[in-house]
């Protein structure tokens, strides 16, 4: 393709990413010249922006920022590592080696994410390249968990239907290789593989479906099997929900237009659900993602980056043009879409026996933190079960872990460990605290404008009397906090959600739906703790007394009248 | 020729160094008629080795200046060599007082003096410190050198004397003035006053030794009349000419900022102090260093007193004018109480009838200074039961709290009216007690910014940039080495000098020991420093340090040495400033080609070219 072609749809100026994209000589940049530079631990923006592409991108301990600047020294600088896993299912001996580079070049802790990949924080520029090589020789990878490529394929962990999970599990892994990145840049610079010669003349084959300056932005995909929508399909650039008839994998519904991010006190920007837009067999899904993405790759928009995910793309033209145009591309049409239903997005935890005959285990693991605590020794308890393991461990798109397919004869000892170390299934926990979730924020993100990860679980404790007072401490309510408005933790579809503005300041949202198909609503701005307290009281007390039989929190705020209904992002700030 | 000596010749000390002398010499004929002439004389039993004509020889000219008339104006020579400026102070002093008395005084430092002009030498007063372990200071090393080597001139009959400068608690105490006084001996020379050995509290001393060297050159040559001249005093030796405090009278100054530069984590702790000179007229360039008086920890002050069994409120003498003060207060701020020396221990030992110290006192060297060492006076209080010392007998002995000195880190046209130092602190355990860093602990307990502290400018000529803007200079500074460096730069980006610079750097860990770091990153983007390496010590397996970084890029360093760039050096003695210099000659010889001594005939033409200079501890 040519690059008069990439820009038609746009003519305004590139944004500057676009041309670092453009200049890096595929994603290559400075970064062998500036990892190597001695006297910084930080790399220059440029190649920052390019450094997402391979999995990671520079952070500082914000809690370090000004008493480093008053020693005359620089920020504490850091690199995240994201290492991606599709569907996030890894083996005992990848779980063992996470833990190993985290203890050796992490900060001793693991992250689990929402799009079921690992997260390790506070590597040193200087240790990165042996942190990516110990990756990669454990058979994961880093490359294109961040930037404007592909994403890690989300997969529902569904422990119940082993087969159709294995089916559907599998089509992730080949979409999710299909649309990886084909530069060697990640190869040269990580894996000393020799430098290919004059790389330019050779765009085609570079990046076949990217070309030289890769997508407008991130690119996300997520498969679910209904009727659980833990993967949050709606919020997704690309979802694929599974239609399983007769006991078989039929196809999949296609969703398009999702996304979460958004930006304080810009309307034209805003989270939006994805529309079903018809049906697809699995054969041909990947044919399916592969046009979807190229035809973001040559209408998104290049010129201002936070109008330019998908979502955008979709509304300004039309449903209609976007299903017009990927026909054109596929040569084929979709079917209608076939009836589905979900019934939360939530996780489900303890044991479970799928249909094949193994056991799964689905731990509760508060905000995806794996770490140890005076008390609890979580990462310990894990390493020595990942020690005698034979299955397989699952992370799940709430940031929780399934210990999979559990063999009978393994179930005793791993339940053993599983008291030992008192890990838990979260049964003595709130059913709202079960539901939280929250971004990792500060002091690490360099996005966030308050807190996060180290505050939701304080909050809940002040919440939770609440609860128990009104006689609600069983209701599950979808409870979600991010540090900015970007949506890691997909806020924008909980029932009840709080995005930073100001350090101790959110924005409160209500009226999310339960199975994660709706989107919620603003109720009160930057508000503290004290007001957050005294605002939900009244209304927790008011559901306790008036929810209809089965009726879900946020079903009842919008009822109720405490928010109106959002049926598209596009009337989010409406 | 085979050198002779005592252990390979039957030939005595004496003999064997003029022999040494006299052979190399010799001409091939001389040295056949030599052989024939002794071969002759022993056959024939005549007692011509009885009394040597060569000694005899060289003995009648030396004894001239003593008995020639006082026609011209007498020539005395002064020479000085110390790391700190303390001698080259002096010198100006001795020097002015013999000037007042008519001499004709050619003053300088060891190191620009040329050696081939001892001979000439009328009078000779040596002023050195002694650095280390007993080693000269940087600026005498080749003068100390040649003047132990053979080719040192006879000086017969040439008065001389030393003032050696040094520290009791070192020890080879005043080491090299020693070793001066008794090389300048063995040459010929007659002393004109004995030595005399200052411990840090110089200045009394000091005073002294030149009034008493003035005497004695007049009455020697009948030059001048001591009489008229004004006696130095200990108030009178140092005072400053641009500014009226001195080391003698510091200046109260205040602290502005007390910043600790280390990261979380760090195992260190360094203090970046910004201290206000305003109103003190004093001035320092950079490579000089701030003198700062300490107070002595108030725990350990309090610790001694009570083991003493002494209330603190005692009337106790602060010095030999008679002012007193009580005895916490003198403890505090006027007496030294953490560092033990021999005579402390002996003059103890004469206050009180103790066994055990006088056993310590007998024992061998070794089991003295080990404990010596590794105590300080509440230990020894401890150790030995020194209960029941009377109070002012007690304070009588002990030193007066020396100031300590730090490199200056910053630019007077930079920071107008201010000076900044970086601190290391000090503190360990020892003996089930904390220890501290008297004035280290000082600064980074008790000296939060408003507070005042006793300070004044040692200036320092041995540590300068070069006078031409345009030269290259290579500064290699781990640790707190660093300082003077951050000096350097400040100067050099005010001045807009165009040479380029080179720093090395290393210490501990990156994320938390890299001192001055963002200032470093700003001086290199903006050009002021042209080119920086660091060592990390403990961030890898390997342990690098500053040396292994110069030995990689050894070609780039050996083509600044081509250049003419000024090698200057800082931080710790023992191991790193060692390590360097050995890297050098490496380099050297690597790089250059040299031989072994080639590389150190090269190293020692630097350090006279003052393009090898080193401010190390």
């Amino acid at each position: 393709m040519s690059e008069n072609n990439l820009m038609s749809p746009n003519s305004a100026p590139h944004s500057d990413v676009e041309d670092i994209k453009r200049r890096s000589n595929y994603l290559r940049g400075s970064l062998v010249e500036t990892l190597k530079d001695p006297i910084t631990g930080s790399i220059p923006e440029d190649d920052n922006r390019l450094m997402k592409h391979h999995g990671s991108y520079m952070q500082d301990d914000r809690d370090l920022r000004n008493e480093r600047q008053k020693q005359k020294l620089e920020p504490a600088y850091q690199f995240m590592l994201r290492v991606r896993a599709s569907g996030g299912v890894v083996t005992p001996q990848q779980w063992l080696m996470m833990d190993r580079i985290s203890q050796k070049y992490g900060n001793g802790t693991i992250r689990l994410t929402t799009r079921q990949s690992f997260q390790l924080h506070g590597v040193l520029k200087w240790n990165l390249k042996n942190t990516i090589r110990e990756v990669n020789e454990s058979l994961l990878s880093t490359l294109a968990a961040c930037g404007d490529v592909n994403r890690n394929v989300m997969c529902n962990p569904n422990p119940y239907e082993s087969e159709i999970h294995s089916e559907v599990y599998d089509w992730a892994t080949k979409l999710s290789a299909h649309l990886d990145p084909r530069s060697r840049a990640y190869y040269e610079i990580w894996l000393d593989e020799e430098k290919v010669v004059d790389s330019h003349d050779h765009d085609v084959e570079q990046e076949p479906i990217y070309g030289p300056v890769y997508l407008p932005r991130k690119f996300k995909i997520g498969m679910a099997i209904p009727p659980s929508n833990d993967v949050d399909v709606f919020s997704q650039d690309l979802g694929l929900i599974a239609i399983v008839e007769d006991g078989r994998l039929a196809g999949f519904n296609v969703s398009v237009g999702g996304g979460m991010g958004m930006t304080h006190g810009d309307p034209a920007t805003y989270p939006q659900v994805g529309q079903v837009i018809g049906f697809c067999t699995p054969e041909q899904v990947i044919d399916l993602a592969e046009k979807t993405v190229t035809i973001q790759r040559d209408y998104g928009d290049r010129s201002v980056r936070k109008h330019a995910r998908f979502k955008y793309t979709i509304d300004d033209r039309g449903i209609d043009w976007f299903i017009q145009e990927l026909t054109a591309r596929l040569g084929w049409e979709l079917e209608p879409a076939r009836p589905f239903h979900f019934e939360s997005n939530g996780d489900r935890y303890g044991w479970v026996k799928g249909s094949n005959g193994k056991w799964h285990l689905t731990l509760f693991i508060q905000n995806g933190r794996i770490k140890d605590e005076e008390g609890y020794e979580l990462m310990t308890g894990l390493r020595e079960i990942a020690k005698v393991h034979t299955g397989d461990f699952r992370l799940t798109p709430n940031q929780n872990l399934v210990i999979g397919s559990v063999s009978s004869q393994k179930k005793k000892k791993i339940t053993e460990l599983v008291q030992q170390y008192g890990l838990t299934d979260g049964i003595h926990y709130s059913a709202l605290r079960r539901n939280s979730m929250a971004c990792v924020a500060l002091p690490t993100c360099g996005l966030a404008m308050a807190e996060s990860e180290r505050y939701l679980p304080t909050l809940l404790g002040k919440i939770e009397p609440m609860l128990e007072e009104a006689g609600l401490r069983e209701e599950e309510i979808v409870i979600r906090m991010t540090g900015c408005p970007n949506g890691c933790a997909r806020p924008a579809l909980a029932e009840i959600a709080f995005i930073g503005k100001a350090p101790g300041k959110y924005n409160m949202y209500l009226g999310g739906g339960f199975a994660g198909e709706r989107l919620n609503k603003l109720y009160k701005e930057n508000i503290g703790e004290a007001e957050i307290l005294d605002s939900l009281k009244p209304i927790i007390f008011h559901y306790a007394k008036e929810r209809r039989d089965g009726e879900h929190f946020g079903d009842f705020t919008i009822r109720a009248g405490y928010v109106k209904e959002v049926r598209s992002g596009q009337f989010f700030h409406a | 020729m085979l050198e002779l000596q005592v252990t390979n010749s039957p030939f005595n000390q004496e003999q064997v160094e003029l022999l040494n002398r006299l052979l190399p010499t010799l001409t091939d004929a001389q040295r056949i008629w030599l052989s024939g002439y002794i071969a002759a004389a022993a056959v024939t039993g005549s007692a011509v080795l009885g009394t040597p004509p060569i000694a005899a020889a060289v003995n009648a000219p030396a004894a001239s200046p003593a008995s020639t008339a006082p026609a011209a104006p007498k020539e005395v020579t002064v020479l000085y060599g110390s790391q700190t400026g303390n001698c080259g102070s002096l010198a100006k002093k001795v020097t002015k007082r013999l000037q007042d008395q008519g001499f004709e005084v050619k003053v300088s430092s060891m190191s620009d003096f040329k050696p081939n002009g001892l001979k000439k030498v009328e009078n000779l007063l040596i002023l050195v410190s002694t650095h280390g372990e007993g080693d000269p200071p940087d600026n005498a090393i080749s003068f100390y050198e040649f003047l132990h080597s053979k080719r040192a001139p006879q000086l017969e009959g040439m008065p001389f004397s030393v003032l050696a400068l040094g520290d009791t608690s070192y020890e080879f105490f005043c080491q090299t003035g020693k070793d001066f006084d008794k090389r300048l001996e063995e040459l010929g020379g007659k002393r004109l006053v004995p030595r005399v050995d200052c411990d840090v509290d110089f200045d009394e001393p000091a005073a002294e030794w030149i009034n008493s060297v003035a005497s004695a050159l007049a009455e020697l040559t009948g030059a001048g009349a001591a009489a008229q001249a004004v006696p130095v005093t200990a108030d009178t030796l140092l005072e400053s000419t641009e500014s009226e405090y001195s080391r003698t009278n510091p200046f109260q100054a205040e602290v502005l900022e007390n910043i600790n530069l280390n990261g979380r984590g760090s195992d260190r702790e360094t203090r970046h102090l910004e201290i206000s000179l305003e109103g003190s007229n004093l001035e320092y360039e950079p490579g000089d260093s701030l003198g700062i008086y300490p107070e002595n920890h108030p725990r350990l002050v309090d610790e001694l007193i009570e083991a003493m069994g002494w209330s603190g409120e005692e009337s106790v003498p602060v010095n030999k004018n008679g002012d007193e003060t009580t005895l916490r207060e003198a403890l505090l701020h006027h007496y030294e109480i953490t560092v033990l020396t021999k005579p402390l221990l002996e003059k103890t030992a004469a206050l009180i009838s103790n066994g055990a110290l006088n056993e310590l006192l007998a024992s061998g060297h070794d089991e003295l200074r080990a404990y010596i060492e590794e105590r300080d006076l509440l230990d020894l209080v401890q150790d030995y039961s020194l209960k029941g010392i009377p109070v002012r007998e007690f304070v009588a002995i002990l030193r007066k709290i020396p100031a300590r000195l730090y490199s200056i880190a910053s630019s007077l046209k930079a920071s107008p009216d201010e000076v900044h130092v970086t601190v290391r602190t000090v503190r360990y355990e020892n003996r089930g007690r904390e220890r501290y860093g008297v004035c280290s602990v000082q600064l980074a307990e008790r000296s939060e910014s408003g507070s005042a502290l006793p300070v004044y400018i040692q200036h320092n000529p041995n540590f300068k940039l070069p006078q031409n803007p345009d030269t290259p200079i290579i500064m290699i500074g781990p640790g707190t080495g660093v300082a003077p460096f951050r000096a350097f730069l400040s100067e050099r980006e005010e001045t807009g000098a165009e040479g380029k610079s080179w720093l090395f750097y290393g210490d501990q860990h990156f994320a938390t020991d890299f001192l001055y770091q963002i200032e470093w990153q700003r001086w290199l983007k903006d050009g002021v420093l042209s080119r920086m390496d660091v060592a990390f010590s403990r961030d890898s397996d390997q342990k690098v340090y500053v040396q292994h970084r110069m030995l990689e890029k050894s070609r780039e360093l050996y083509q600044w040495l081509q250049e003419g760039a000024v090698v200057y050096v800082c931080g710790d003695e023992k191991r790193m400033a060692h390590d360097v210099h050995s890297t050098l000659m490496t380099i050297l010889q690597q790089e250059g080609g040299l031989s072994p001594e080639e590389a150190a005939e090269y190293m020692i033409r630097m350090q006279q070219e003052k393009r090898y200079q080193r401010d190390v501890y």
